[in-house]
């Protein structure tokens, strides 16, 4: 297709705003009379004359956001092997579960009486929890990975700070970590230290050495890490951080490589955050809702958020135990409102487990790391692996050729043209022109193949037909965005604020 | 790449120009960002500041860094209108494009034919 051809069939599909939609005087209800006493209205102050929402029937509401959806695609459409962020399908029997009505018509502020079912829900999940990490107590409140984070570093700073030991400020992250970890580090004051990966890929030991001293609170290690390398020295490097009195922080982001097989406290690690949404199929993309409970070991068990579920008065044969919320002994307090995302995310997320057993779990490993490998291997003539070994369950490429203006970006772009939702790209910043794949267990051989052939495919138009892979994508209802004047330009309303100045 | 031979380089991809002063990113680094669409300056005019001190953060379409001071010394001039045209730091990183001056010596650094041989090292 033209582009002349494209810019038409994107001006005949584009959906206006729903502002754009709106007409005045048109509703989707009409209120009845009011049948309670009238009163008076909060002072003037607190009142504005001008609302500017949009005024719409029900049926003009739901046929733009049936629109807006068709434009959407999501892992129920297709392969989505967006790297470090585990797309895998989500079951559906975790939506009837977190749709039960003991589950979806309770209140945080019930007593806790009533809610035992939630409560023992909750209590058992923070024991598998344990058991799958080999932690010692875990805390299901923050409310995504990057809250867990920072939940673990409160609970780093909180341990140091019980011993006396206040001169430890600095963070030890290797060069390979997710942006949110020196964010997490960032918003307690301490000092990231960045360490360098060797060429296999491994935190770089001699580095690591030089920067152990005594003012280092931890260390924060993603492992395997966003390259889907297992750290090689992983013992060397926990015991490191360990002699000179630091913490090992493990981010679980990548969690879905070990299940059933390495247990991150078995490993000597401190903490780790889970990504209840990642490794266990709790949906997210698009803002969420996500789920991030923290795993810690026995040292720093009495520092974790309260309240917890605990049992407060043993069952036998007979009776049921009483659960209820529990404080630990030193807690950093309360890290949300409430008890986590409890329906969204664990609720479905114990499904998931539960459906999966010991065995199913350790099964999803296995499969997520064989599907990496196996495309890894088909790709492997076609582009560069700057870090070319066995990978976990994800592997990074470099989305340019020799003596080719192509770049990452243009791969990305052209993928969704075969229907591919494209890889994560320029991530991590170690890789030139990163595109960084994670199949997950979910996908067969079949899709895999065909994903891998349109790899190839489009590695041979960057030779032969370069501007289909500048121009792309072709066949979505939006063609390539203008992401520099998105990035400059930061226009968020649908209508220009008065006075609005573009030079500002 | 472009790398004049008056200048000298970090590892971490400044330039230091002796003779001004001027300090900025090179044409490697805006390549390797691609479309840089925010830069802050973090430094005034009249600072002292030292070796590898942030003095600027800057993002592109695919990353955001901080910039390090490659000289200690006085910061006698800062591009104030830098911010409103970070696109000059792609189209001109050795002249519009420039950030601050510092008055004083640089730390380790490079010569133009080392940062060449450097950044020939780093495909991976």
């Amino acid at each position: 297709m033209n582009n002349a051809a494209s810019a038409t069939l994107s001006a005949k599909i584009v959906e206006p705003t729903i502002f754009e939609l709106s007409s005045p005087g048109r509703r989707g209800v009409k209120m009845p009379a009011s049948d309670v006493p009238t009163t008076a209205l909060p002072p003037n102050h607190l009142l504005r004359s001008d609302l500017p929402l949009p005024e719409l029937a029900e049926v003009d509401v739901v046929r733009h956001y049936m629109k807006l959806s068709k434009f959407n695609y999501s892992v129920d459409d297709g392969f989505y092997p967006l790297g470090s962020c585990t797309m895998k399908y989500n079951p559906k029997i975790n939506e009837d579960t977190c749709r039960l009505p003991g589950f979806l018509f309770t209140h945080p502020l019930q007593p806790i009486e009533t809610v035992q079912g939630n409560l023992a829900l909750m209590f058992e999940m923070q024991e598998w929890l344990k058991e799958i990490s080999g932690f010692e107590g875990v805390t299901l409140q923050p409310a995504a990975g990057a809250h867990g984070e920072f939940t673990g570093v409160l609970m780093m700073a909180a341990y140091h700070k019980s011993r006396g030991d206040l001169k430890r400020t600095k963070m030890l992250i290797p060069d390979a970590a997710h942006g949110t970890n020196p964010a997490s580090v960032g918003m307690l004051g301490f000092t990231v230290i960045t360490i360098p990966s060797d060429s296999r890929g491994n935190v770089d030991l001699e580095k690591l050495k030089a920067a152990c001293d005594d003012t280092v609170v931890g260390m924060m290690l993603t492992n395997p890490n966003t390259l889907g390398m297992f750290d090689e020295n992983i013992e060397k490097v926990v015991n490191m951080v360990k002699d000179c009195g630091g913490l090992m922080y493990g981010d679980g982001a990548n969690l879905n490589a070990l299940l059933g097989i390495v247990r991150p406290g078995d490993l000597g690690f401190d903490v780790m955050h889970f990504n209840l949404h990642k490794t266990f199929s709790v949906p997210h993309g698009g803002g969420g809702p996500g789920s991030g409970p923290v795993g810690v070991s026995q040292r720093l068990v009495d520092f974790l958020p309260s309240p917890l579920v605990g049992i407060v008065e043993e069952g036998d044969d007979e009776t049921a135990p009483l659960y209820d919320f529990v404080t630990p002994k030193n807690s950093i307090g309360r890290m949300k409102a409430f008890h986590g995302h409890f329906g969204g995310g664990l609720v479905r997320a114990y499904t998931y487990i539960a459906m999966h057993g010991p065995d199913g779990l350790k099964d999803i490993s296995q499969y997520a790391v064989l599907n990496a490998n196996y495309l890894q291997a088909r790709l492997r003539d076609t582009y560069k692996i700057p870090y070319d070994r066995i990978c976990m369950h994800e592997f990074v490429m470099e989305g340019q050729f020799e003596g080719s203006d192509i770049r990452a970006l243009d791969i990305a772009k052209r993928l969704m043209d075969y229907n591919f939702h494209p890889p994560t790209n320029y991530f991590p910043l170690i890789v030139h022109e990163a595109l960084m794949i994670e199949p997950t267990e979910t996908e067969n051989k079949d899709t895999l193949d065909r994903f891998a052939d349109a790899l190839i495919k489009i590695a041979e138009e960057a030779k032969s037909q370069p501007e289909l892979l500048h121009d792309a994508p072709h066949i979505t209802p939006f063609g390539r965005m203008d992401e520099v004047k998105a990035a400059r330009e930061l226009v968020l309303c649908c209508w220009l604020p008065e006075n609005y100045d573009a030079s500002q | 790449m472009n790398t004049p031979t008056n200048l000298k380089y970090t590892k971490s991809d400044e330039y230091f120009d002796p003779a001004t002063g001027a300090v900025g990113i090179s044409d490697y680094a805006q390549n390797q960002l691609s479309d840089i669409v925010f830069v802050e300056l973090l430094v005034d005019e009249g600072e002292e500041v030292t070796v590898g001190k942030a003095i600027a953060s800057v993002e592109s379409v695919k990353a955001s860094s901080e910039i390090y001071a490659p000289a200690a010394g006085k910061v006698s001039a800062v591009n104030k209108g830098l911010s409103d045209k970070p696109e000059t730091l792609n189209s001109d990183p050795y002249g519009e494009g420039w950030m601050i001056k510092i008055e004083g010596g640089a730390g380790d650094v490079m010569d133009s034919v080392a940062y060449e041989k450097y950044c020939e090292g780093r495909s991976h």
